[in-house]
C-alpha cells in the first residue's frame, strides 16, 4: 500500500472511530447515567479528521460545545472521554466539565467551552504565546457558523491579523444554531467574506469531503507555519441529530426530512468508503476488522468509565484556585 | 535616605511593581488601551515601553472582550499578562471572558490549567465622571468563584499586593482608586509581596470596628482622627483583598469592640459592605452591642454635576456621625464641614479632567 493509500485508510478509520463513539453515546444516553448535555457531531466528522490529521500533538486545538470529534481526532484519550461524560473522577476534566469541557493536554487539545465563540480569543492568545516564543507550532480553533455572529470573533481575527499570529480559524458551517437557520440569522453573503475583509487568507471546502478538508487545510497550515499569519476556512457540513441530545428531530418542524436525507446521501464516511472500495484499498472484511477493533476499544472505555468512582464529597472545593 | 524610608506616590509604587516583575520574569507582559502612550495610564506605565520594548508593553485594539480572551490564552500557555483598563467601566465589555473563561477555566478542566492573569481596573469618584466612568463594582467581581479581588489603599500595599497578584496563578481583579494615585507612603525599593487574602489593622481602638477598603480607608482615617478627639477609639481594618476574604481579623476586633461599621465605595444593595455585615453577624451575633451599620453609595447611578455629587459620595463626616450614633453620642455636634477642599476632588492640586 502506498503512503497515500495508507493516509486514506487512516482517514476512514478516524471517521469511523468518531462515528461509532458518538453512536455509542446515543445508545447509552437514554440510560440516564450520562448526566450532562451532549452535542453530537455525527455527519460532521470529516472536518475534525481533515484538520487534525494535518497537525502534531505540539500544535494546539481549541474547540466549542460540539467538540467530541475534535477531541477524538486530535488523539484525546477515549477512556477519560467516556469517564468525563459519566461525571467520573477519572474523566479528562475529573468530572468537573462534562461533554462541553473536554481537554487532553498530552495531545494539545487545550479545551472546549460552552459559550459560542468563547474559545476564539483564547486560541488567539495561545497563538500570541507561540509568536512571542518564536515557536513553529500553530493553533487551530474550531468555530461554528453562529460564532461569527458574536462580536468577539471580529475582535479576535482583527488582533490575530494585526500581530500576524499562527492560527487557523476553522468554521464548521452546519447551517443551524439550535433550530434557527443561518438565513434567519445572517444576510446573504459568504462567511469567508467576513474574514477576508480582515486581510487573512480564506478558503472554502466541502466539509463532508475529508480529502478536500485535509488538502486545503494542509495548504493553509503550511503557510501559517512559515510565518504567513492567520487563515480562515469555511467548511459546509450538517449535523444529523438534534442540537443537543441523542435523537433525530426532523419531525419537529424546523428542518425537513428531505434536507436531512440529501445531506445523508453525502455522508462523509460513505463517500470515502465507496472511493476506497472502488480502489481496492478497503474491502468488506477489512471494514469488519476495523469496526470490531474500534468497538472493542469503545466497550473497554465505557466499562472503564462506568466502573470509575465519582469525585469524593471531600473534593467539592478543590480546583477553585490554582496553587 | 534609607531604602525603607523612601517615599513614593501610589501610582509610582504601581509602576515599580510592574517594572520589577517584568525584570524578574520575562513571561510577564503588560497590555491595555493606552499603556505605552504619553500619559501611561495615569503614570503607572510610563517608561515601560522604552525599557522592555513593544513585545512586552503592548497597546491594544478597542476590543476588551477579545483581548481579555487573548490574555487568558496567553496565560494558559505560560505567559503572565497584566491587562490594564483606564476605567473599570471598560472592563464590563469583557465580563463574558472574565467570568465564563478566566474564573472557570482552572475548575472546569479539573485543575489542569491555570490562568495567571492580572486585570487592573481604575475606579473613581467626583469631577463629573458620571455614570460610566467611575463605577465601583468590586462586589460584582467578588461574587464570582475563581476570581480574586484586590483593592489596596496605600502605596505600600499597592506595590506588595500587585507583586503578589502578578505572581499568583489565578485571575486577579486589581482595583485602583483614582483618588489614591497621588497619595504618598513609605515604599521599600526592593521587591516584596503582601499575601492576598489578609486584612490589615491600621488603627487600634476599643470602641468601634470600622472595616474599609481602597479610598474609603483614607476617608475612614480622617474620621478616626476626629473621633479620637472625642475620646472614641476605633479599630480601623483595611480589608485589602475582597476575595478571598479573610474575616478573622474583623471577628477578633468585633469581639473586642462590639460595634461594626463597614465603609465601602460600592452601592448599597448587594454590595461588599452587606457581605461583611452578614458574615460577622452570622459568626459573632452575640458579641454585637448594637446593630452593624454600613456607609456606601446610594442605589443611584453617579451624577456628573457637583451640585449633586456633594450629596452622593460619602465623606469622612458621614463616618464620624455614624460612629457617634453607634456609641450613643448622637447629640454631639461637631464642626466638620470647614474643609477647604471641594468634595469632588481628592485635594486642591487636582485640576481635572480625570
Amino acid at each position: 500500500m502506498t503512503a497515500n493509500q495508507e493516509k486514506l485508510l487512516s482517514f476512514f478509520q478516524e471517521l469511523l472511530y468518531i462515528r461509532l463513539v458518538e453512536e455509542k453515546i446515543c445508545d447509552l444516553y437514554p440510560g440516564q447515567e450520562m448526566r450532562c448535555p451532549v452535542h453530537i457531531s455525527i455527519g460532521q466528522e470529516a472536518t475534525a479528521v481533515g484538520v487534525c490529521l494535518n497537525i502534531t500533538s505540539q500544535d494546539m486545538v481549541f474547540s466549542n460545545h460540539r467538540s467530541h470529534g475534535h477531541y477524538l481526532a486530535k488523539g484525546g484519550d477515549l477512556d477519560r472521554f467516556f469517564a468525563e461524560l459519566y461525571g467520573k473522577n477519572s474523566g479528562c476534566s475529573k468530572g468537573r466539565g462534562g461533554s462541553m469541557h473536554l481537554v487532553d493536554l498530552s495531545v494539545g487539545f487545550m479545551g472546549a467551552t460552552a459559550i459560542v465563540s468563547g474559545t476564539i480569543p483564547v486560541a488567539v492568545g495561545a497563538a500570541l504565546t507561540l509568536s512571542i516564543k518564536n515557536a513553529r507550532d500553530i493553533v487551530v480553533v474550531f468555530l461554528g457558523d453562529g460564532a461569527v455572529e458574536e462580536g468577539v470573533f471580529y475582535e479576535s481575527i482583527n488582533f490575530a491579523k494585526l500581530k500576524n499570529l499562527p492560527i487557523l480559524f476553522f468554521c464548521e458551517n452546519n447551517f443551524y444554531s439550535v433550530y434557527t437557520h443561518i438565513n434567519d440569522r445572517q444576510p446573504k453573503r459568504k462567511i469567508i467574506d467576513l474574514a477576508k475583509c480582515h486581510g487573512v487568507d480564506c478558503y472554502e471546502v466541502d466539509g463532508n469531503d475529508v480529502i478536500d478538508v485535509y488538502e486545503t487545510t494542509g495548504q493553509a497550515i503550511t503557510k501559517i507555519r512559515n510565518g504567513g499569519g492567520p487563515a480562515f476556512i469555511e467548511a459546509a457540513t450538517y449535523r444529523w441529530r438534534e442540537h443537543c441530545g441523542p435523537n433525530f428531530d426532523n419531525n419537529i418542524g424546523y428542518r425537513t426530512e428531505e434536507e436531512f436525507l440529501s445531506w445523508k446521501r453525502n455522508d462523509p464516511i460513505n463517500q470515502l468508503k465507496e472511493k476506497l472500495l472502488a480502489n481496492n484499498i478497503l474491502n468488506p472484511d477489512k471494514i469488519a476488522v476495523i469496526t470490531e477493533m474500534i468497538n472493542k476499544k469503545i466497550d473497554e472505555a465505557v466499562k472503564f468509565a462506568k466502573s470509575s468512582p465519582y469525585p469524593d464529597k471531600s473534593e467539592l472545593n478543590k480546583y477553585i484556585y490554582a496553587e | 535616605m534609607e531604602n525603607s524610608l523612601r517615599q513614593l506616590k501610589y501610582f509610582e509604587a504601581i509602576r515599580e511593581a510592574i517594572e520589577q516583575c517584568m525584570e524578574e520574569n520575562k513571561n510577564v507582559f503588560i497590555i491595555g488601551e493606552g499603556v505605552p502612550d504619553p500619559k501611561g495610564i495615569f503614570g503607572t506605565t510610563l517608561g515601560l515601553k522604552q525599557k522592555f520594548g513593544d513585545k512586552r508593553v503592548l497597546d491594544m485594539p478597542l476590543s476588551e472582550n477579545g483581548l481579555t480572551g487573548v490574555c487568558i490564552g496567553a496565560a494558559l500557555t505560560g505567559l503572565r499578562p497584566i491587562l490594564t483598563h483606564q476605567r473599570l467601566d471598560f472592563s464590563l465589555l469583557s465580563i463574558d471572558q472574565i467570568i465564563n473563561n478566566a474564573a472557570n477555566w482552572h475548575y472546569m478542566f479539573g485543575g489542569q490549567l491555570k490562568v495567571p492573569l492580572v486585570i487592573r481596573m481604575i475606579i473613581g469618584r467626583g469631577w463629573g465622571q458620571g455614570a460610566q466612568h467611575s463605577q465601583n463594582l468590586q462586589a460584582l467581581f467578588a461574587h464570582i468563584p475563581g476570581l480574586k479581588v484586590v483593592m489596596p489603599a496605600t502605596a505600600y500595599d499597592a506595590k506588595g499586593l500587585l507583586i503578589a497578584s502578578i505572581k499568583d496563578n489565578n485571575p486577579v481583579i486589581f482595583i485602583e482608586h483614582r483618588w489614591l494615585h497621588n497619595m504618598i507612603d513609605y515604599v521599600p525599593k526592593e521587591m516584596y509581596s503582601i499575601p492576598l487574602g489578609q486584612a490589615k489593622l491600621i488603627m487600634e481602638g476599643k470602641d468601634v470596628t470600622i472595616v474599609a477598603s481602597s479610598y474609603m480607608t483614607v476617608e475612614s482615617l480622617r474620621a478616626v482622627d476626629i473621633l479620637k478627639k472625642e475620646n472614641i477609639h476605633v479599630d480601623l481594618i483595611d480589608v485589602r483583598t475582597l476575595k478571598p476574604f479573610d474575616d478573622d481579623l474583623i471577628l477578633k476586633s468585633v469581639k473586642k469592640t462590639g460595634r461594626l461599621l463597614v465603609v465601602d465605595s460600592g452601592y448599597y444593595s448587594g454590595g461588599f459592605a452587606g457581605e461583611v455585615i452578614s458574615r460577622i453577624t452570622e459568626k459573632a451575633f452575640c458579641d454585637l452591642k448594637c446593630s452593624p451599620h454600613r456607609i456606601t453609595l446610594p442605589d443611584i447611578p453617579s451624577p456628573s454635576t457637583p451640585g449633586l455629587t456633594k450629596y452622593y459620595y460619602p465623606h469622612y463626616s458621614d463616618i464620624v456621625y455614624k460612629v457617634l450614633f453607634m456609641v450613643g453620642k448622637d447629640n454631639v455636634v461637631l464642626s466638620l464641614q470647614s474643609d477647604s477642599v471641594p468634595l469632588d476632588v481628592p485635594n486642591n492640586s487636582f485640576m481635572g479632567p480625570f
